[in-house]
């Protein structure tokens, strides 16, 4: 079965092969396990940006198949950090705290060691004691639950509440702005119980790791985050490619339509929505002990646009499109913003990329949206030779055949 | 003759040495003069009151000059003169009971009395009692301000002696109400009292509450039987409630020296390193001390063998508790004081609870408003024409920028604010009748695309901003005549600029309902949006009338922009402060119904305000529930407030 | 004979007008009717109706043998309990290949779990096949939809319609920009339709309804004008007033 699935679907074959090759190239060239020619930052980076294509992949997903654009994925996705960050930050402190009160001339009682905990973690935002939230950050076990588990409930509460009241197109993506900016200003608040706009901090040193170095590390995180990407993928195509794939495009297409041949639209929607949070915790849950701190600034509705961004200049509604979108502008951006393309004299001023990378950004995007409405993964169909198909009335792109269906029959 | 005999006495007794012959103030300032030459806030009390009481004429001059810096001592007698300092750099000096010249001096043989700012304080108060009947009006102003300061019972006399002959009948109310305040605190007559209090029932001043609550403060204290028969008892507690927990109790018994104290946590380890002894405490061995349980084993040991006093264990404490009785005592020893006061407080605070409603109803009424100026442009491109404009934020920020290089370029405030509304409009016109033909008008069938667009368009605009004008905030200064605010009490008031805000929003309205139903540009705005095809052939060019229609909504953007700059500050993140707001409150409100946003923008506003109201300290947590709000209530009413039914609403 | 369909006293109303008007209307469970009625009648809104897309202000709508109320159902759920509708405009999934939309409409379990799990089986294929034969496009399997002609957009979705099973179909203006052949298949396979399950067509054309050889109800004003034989309702006063024009 397996087989015959990934024999109708060359492209996935493609794909795995590639980021195959990738892994084993990095691997090849990192300090911890190669020749050292590139830098363990740099691994880093690229494990990221790992990260950050599963991601894209879950959105195209939900808005290139489905047609949701969801500007909240970014909210799930900081979620899974924060339940794999708060672990992390615990286990680490309570080992260092462990070890400093080792040499205590008598041994601590669990009060103590919990309160110094507290202290040590909580100090920044005046507090000492766990918030109830925190019950569970000892067990790596259930933070690793919570990973899928927080980000799939928040999606289907309010996928269930948005998606019963019918609610589609701008408003849902502007509702699901608001989700992000509530949850957003919920976390920069000192008593949300996860430290405020302080976030959590020193993700990417792994408790009990202290004698490895994070070359080391970097290496073991790049290859979870190929590992997820790859398996991400294949789930992905798996649910494209058979007849649900044919019923989420019919909803993207023509949402009535598909009510009246039986199913149920809300189902769907809701299905792909939790399922597309929950691959956004894990793809989180692995960024950000590479990025090594989380804060609510991560998780501005202005990141979750940004996703959007790198799906559409990718190409949607193809899942290697998502794929290069993230990959591309997520590392271009670092080069721009990191300061390493040299400025550009224009005579009368100079233009530093620093700053007008992001002018650079939002162009490029209007740009991409009036002329490449397929994005870059447009190219790959010149390529192959095969022409859009020719079709009776204006060309309807993955949202638009819908409406202008509907506004001609009204 | 004075002066001659003055001087020529001076002299003679100078030479025998003799106290001085001097008029009534210089024997004051004499008998104190080691005092005031000290010039110490803690001592100098007496020579104050002296001068003050003494009832010479003069007392109020010389206090002024003294407060003023103007008193010098002169150190070969110890004599006190007012000096005046001469362009020759030497001191002329005047006698203080006569007022007249007694001749000059060099700086060297005289020392001038600084007194600090705590002594001048103190001659302010003392001179309180002579402003108060002073001839000019002002002074006699500033002086009841003095005492409403730092009120005082000295100045409680001279102000009642002062009514009387009060001619100015503002003054006098004034007055009045003050001497009623101070009867409240330092009249020794309990009925007097009684009846000043009583007689502010139902006024908002903050004075009367400061004057109150201090009558109503309370002492928790213990007692170890029944409390005394004499003391003004507020209530009895019961250890145990909300009130007084059992822990709490006890701690009070402890602080009263009733009882030794509890072992804390603390203590007990502190114990614990203090009896090491071969490795254990109290034959506990150390390895063994990690839990609490082992710890207060230990402890026990310790006490049995006496090296630690024994510990209150929780049954003891529950019966020292049980076997005291505490109670809420007034530091006011007069009971029926402390019940009109209480009486007249609670009358107070009822009234001031409705009032603060109402100002609570101002508040949010002032949010909405802004709230509906930042909507009404997207009420016009997304409620009208259907076209989601995330970049509407920046049209609001660029308005606000239009008007702060316009205050730059223009000094004088008003004129810069009636140049910067059209100013601003007509940029973000230009802007948004640029982005319509650019941008938009290619997306008219593909809503979301339109929005990913105008996210670019939005992302490009604020870092453009954010290069020229900086991240800082940059002020926008509002003329000098909306500074201020509407006071009608204590409780309620309003600034001018909110009232500005609203009054503004209030002609946009006007001027939207003018537009869109009475003018031939809101008719074909709306056959366009209807049925363009249609609306095309009956001769009206589509592409005019989006692109106009659109630059109109940008254009009250940005004179939206110009308002809420002068309210908050103009930084580059302006619009996309306001832009979710913007939306929910068109979508609240219903698309495409103006009714609607101004009921949305009343909504969210309230329920902000509400919110905040309930929690105060966290205006991130209001906004946060105010979105869970918004949230749910699309539940019930998807299509908002004011919905379009039927087949007009299509899906 | 027994009622599949029953609407009584249904009416409703959008910001005043009346849409729908008190309208009662029955059919069996093996019939054809055609519906017939001026612009505004309520053609439209009659099936928004039954197919549960408008809820009315009062009135009933009752489904097959154990009288189920169809006015608590969701689109989704009266299309599972058999209404299958087609729209005015041919709605076929244009980015999707033939086969795949009507393999999209077979009748199959519809919860996503089982969905996502679904591989066509033989006999699935086989139904594909016939059905694309019976519409006349089983040449045109493996195109997308989006490239059909107009006509061949309007069998796919009556093949998508028959593929549902539905045992009442209800069809609004099948022939509306077809060529006279075109018509005349469709009218088979309305025809060949009928014999097994409740047809309603809302339609224009006078000449496709007598074609069509059925019962026609008159609808005017949201309610009914007359019911009976074309040619009865054809000599009615009411109706010719209507048509014509007083």
């Amino acid at each position: 079965m397996k087989n015959s699935f990934l024999m109708r679907n060359p492209s996935v074959l493609i794909f795995l092969g590639l980021l195959a090759l990738f892994t084993l190239a990095v691997t090849l060239m990192s300090e911890a396990t190669g020749a050292g020619l590139i830098s363990t930052s740099f691994v880093k980076t690229l494990g990221k940006t790992l990260c950050l294509c599963l991601i894209a992949i879950a959105m195209d997903l939900v808005w290139g198949y489905t047609g949701i654009l969801s500007l909240g994925h970014f909210a799930f996705f900081g979620l899974g950090g924060y339940m794999i960050g708060m672990w992390l930050m615990y286990e680490r402190t309570r080992q260092i705290v462990e070890a400093s009160l080792a040499n205590a001339e008598i041994p601590p009682t669990p009060q103590e060691v919990s309160d110094a905990i507290g202290t040590q973690i909580f100090g920044v935002v005046g507090g000492s004691d766990f918030p109830a939230i925190w019950a569970f950050a000892d067990s790596l076990t259930i933070q690793l639950i919570l990973v899928v588990a927080v980000p799939g409930l928040l999606a289907l509460i309010f996928g269930w509440l948005a998606f019963r009241s019918r609610v589609t197109g701008v408003y849902l993506s502007i509702l699901t702005q608001a989700m992000t900016l509530a949850l957003a200003l919920y976390l920069f608040q000192n008593d949300s119980g996860l430290r405020g706009n302080n976030g959590l901090s020193g993700l990417q040193n792994l408790p009990g790791a202290d004698g490895i170095p994070q070359s080391v590390v970097s290496i073991w995180f790049f290859w979870a985050s190929a590992l997820a990407l790859a398996l991400g993928y294949l789930l992905a195509a798996f649910v494209v490619s058979g007849k649900f794939g044919s019923v989420i495009r019919g909803i993207r297409d023509d949402e009535a339509r598909v009510r009246f041949l039986g199913y149920s639209v809300e189902g769907y929607k809701l299905f792909i929505f939790v399922i597309t949070a929950m691959i956004s915790g894990i793809a989180g849950a692995l960024y950000y002990p590479q990025a090594g701190i989380i804060n609510p600034a991560e998780i501005a509705p202005i990141a979750s646009i940004y996703l959007a961004v790198w799906v559409a200049i990718g190409g949607r509604g193809r899942l290697y499109g998502a794929v290069i979108g993230a990959a591309l502008v997520s590392l271009v951006s670092t080069w721009f913003t990191g300061g390493q393309v040299p400025d550009l004299p224009l005579g009368f001023t100079t233009i530093k990329w620093v700053d007008w990378w992001q002018v650079l950004l939002g162009l490029s995007f209007v740009l991409v949206t009036l002329f490449a409405p397929k994005g870059i993964g447009g190219l790959f169909d010149l390529l192959d030779g095969i022409r859009s198909p020719k079709r009776h009335g204006a060309p309807l792109g993955p949202d638009a055949g819908a409406l202008r269906e509907r506004e001609a029959q009204e | 003759m004075r002066p001659f005999l003055t001087l020529f006495g001076a002299a003679i007794l100078l030479a025998l040495s003799l106290p001085v012959q001097a008029g009534p103030v210089q024997d004051i300032l004499q008998e104190h003069g080691a005092i005031i030459e000290k010039s110490s806030r803690k001592t100098i009390e007496p020579a104050i009151d002296a001068l003050a009481n003494s009832g010479l004429p003069q007392a109020q001059q010389v206090l002024e000059d003294w407060q003023a810096k103007d008193m010098w001592l002169r150190k070969e007698d110890g004599l006190f003169f007012k000096g005046e300092v001469l362009p020759s750099k030497a001191i002329r000096l005047s006698d203080f009971d006569t007022g007249e010249v007694v001749g000059e001096a060099d700086k060297t043989a005289l020392k001038q009395l600084k007194p600090n700012s705590g002594i001048r304080a103190l001659i302010a108060t003392a001179l309180v009692q002579f402003q108060l009947s002073d001839p000019d009006p002002a002074r006699r102003a500033e002086a009841l301000i003095a005492i409403t300061r730092a009120p005082d019972a000295s100045t409680l006399a001279p102000l009642r002696g002062s009514i009387e002959g009060e001619v100015d009948p503002g003054l006098k109310a004034r007055k009045l109400r003050l001497e009623r305040l101070l009867t409240i605190s330092f009249d020794p007559d309990e009925a007097a009292r009684i009846g000043a209090i009583e007689s502010f029932a139902g006024d908002l001043g903050v004075d009367v509450r400061a004057a109150l609550n201090p009558i109503l403060t309370t002492k928790r204290r213990v007692f170890a039987g029944d409390p005394p028969g004499d003391l003004n008892i507020a209530r009895m507690l019961k250890p145990g409630s909300d009130a007084l927990p059992e822990a709490e109790a006890y701690d009070l018994i402890v602080a009263a020296k009733l009882g030794p104290p509890r072992l804390t946590p603390d203590d007990l380890r502190a114990a614990m390193l203090a009896n090491i002894e071969n490795g254990a405490v109290g034959g506990v061995p150390v390895a063994e001390l990690s839990t609490d349980a082992a710890r207060i084993r230990a402890y026990a040991a310790l006490a049995n063998a006496g090296a630690v006093p024994a510990a209150v264990t929780d049954a003891q404490a529950a019966e020292a508790v049980k076997a005291h009785r505490f109670a809420d005592i007034y530091d006011e020893p007069s009971k029926p004081v402390t019940d009109a006061a209480s009486a007249t407080l609670s009358a107070v605070e009822t009234k001031v609870a409705l009032n603060q409603a109402l100002d609570l109803g101002l508040d949010a009424l002032s949010l909405a408003s802004i709230y509906f100026l930042a909507a009404i442009g997207l009420a016009i491109t997304f409620g009208v024409m259907g076209v989601i404009n995330m970049a509407h934020g920046e049209f609001i920020m660029m308005g606000a920028y239009t008007g702060y290089v316009v205050q730059q370029l223009i000094p004088n405030y008003t004129l810069s604010i009636i140049v910067a509304i059209p100013m601003a409009f007509a940029v973000t016109f230009g802007a948004g009748v640029a982005m319509e033909r650019l941008v938009i008008r290619w997306l008219y069938s593909r809503p979301l695309e339109t929005l990913l667009a105008t996210f670019g368009i939005s992302i490009a605009l604020q870092q453009i901003a954010k290069n020229i004008f900086g991240t800082q905030a940059r002020p926008l200064t509002s003329p000098g005549w909306l500074d201020g605010a509407w006071v009608l009490n204590d409780v309620v008031s309003i600034s001018y600029i909110r009232i500005a805000i609203f009054v503004l929003a209030l002609i946009f309205l006007g001027f939207f309902l003018f537009l869109m139903k009475k003018t031939r540009l809101g008719l074909e705005t709306r056959a366009v949006t209807q049925n363009p095809r249609m609306a095309a052939s009956m001769g009206i060019n589509p592409d005019r009338v989006n692109m106009l229609t659109f630059g109109l909504g940008s254009g009250i953007a940005g004179i939206a922009g110009v308002a809420i700059g002068l309210y908050a500050k103009v930084t580059s993140e302006l619009g996309a402060d306001y832009i979710v707001q913007s939306f929910m409150t068109v979508v609240v409100g219903g698309v495409g119904n103006i009714w609607g946003t101004l009921l949305g923008a009343t909504m969210i506003g309230s329920l902000q305000k509400g919110i905040e109201w309930l929690n105060p300290s966290n205006t991130l947590a209001a906004q946060t529930y105010m979105i869970i709000f918004i949230i749910i209530f699309i539940q019930f009413r998807p299509r908002g407030i004011i919905a379009l039914k039927g087949r007009a609403a299509g899906d | 004979m027994s009622t599949l369909l029953e609407v009584s006293g249904v009416s409703v109303s959008f910001d005043g007008f009346k849409a729908i008007n008190n309208l009662s209307f029955q059919i069996g469970p093996a019939e054809m009717r055609a519906i017939i009625g001026p612009n505004g009648a309520g053609k439209t809104t009659f099936m928004d109706i039954v197919t549960g897309k408008t809820r009315p202000d009062e009135g009933r709508v009752l489904w097959g043998e154990k009288s189920l109320s169809l006015l608590k159902m969701s689109e989704a759920r009266i299309a599972r309990e058999g209404v299958g509708r087609k729209f005015q405009r041919p709605t076929v999934f244009e980015d999707q290949s033939v086969h795949d939309n009507l393999l999209m409409a077979l009748k199959n379990d519809r919860t996503p779990w089982s969905v996502l799990f679904f591989r066509p089986k033989f006999k699935d294929l086989a139904r594909v096949e016939e059905l694309a034969s019976e519409i006349g496009l089983s040449d045109e399997l493996n195109r997308k939809a989006g490239e059909l002609s107009h006509g061949q957009k309007q069998w796919l979705e009556i093949g998508m319609l028959l593929a549902q099973e539905p045992r009442l179909l209800l069809v609004d203006e099948p022939a509306a920009g077809m060529t006279l052949s075109e018509r005349e298949h469709t009218t088979d396979i309305l025809v060949e339709a009928a014999k097994t399950r409740a047809v309603v067509v809302v339609e224009h054309d006078m000449e496709f309804v007598r074609r069509l050889n059925c019962k026609v109800t008159v609808l005017h004003e949201g309610s009914v004008l007359a019911e009976g034989s074309l040619d009865h309702v054809t000599q009615n006063q009411d109706v010719i007033d209507v048509y014509l024009g007083r």
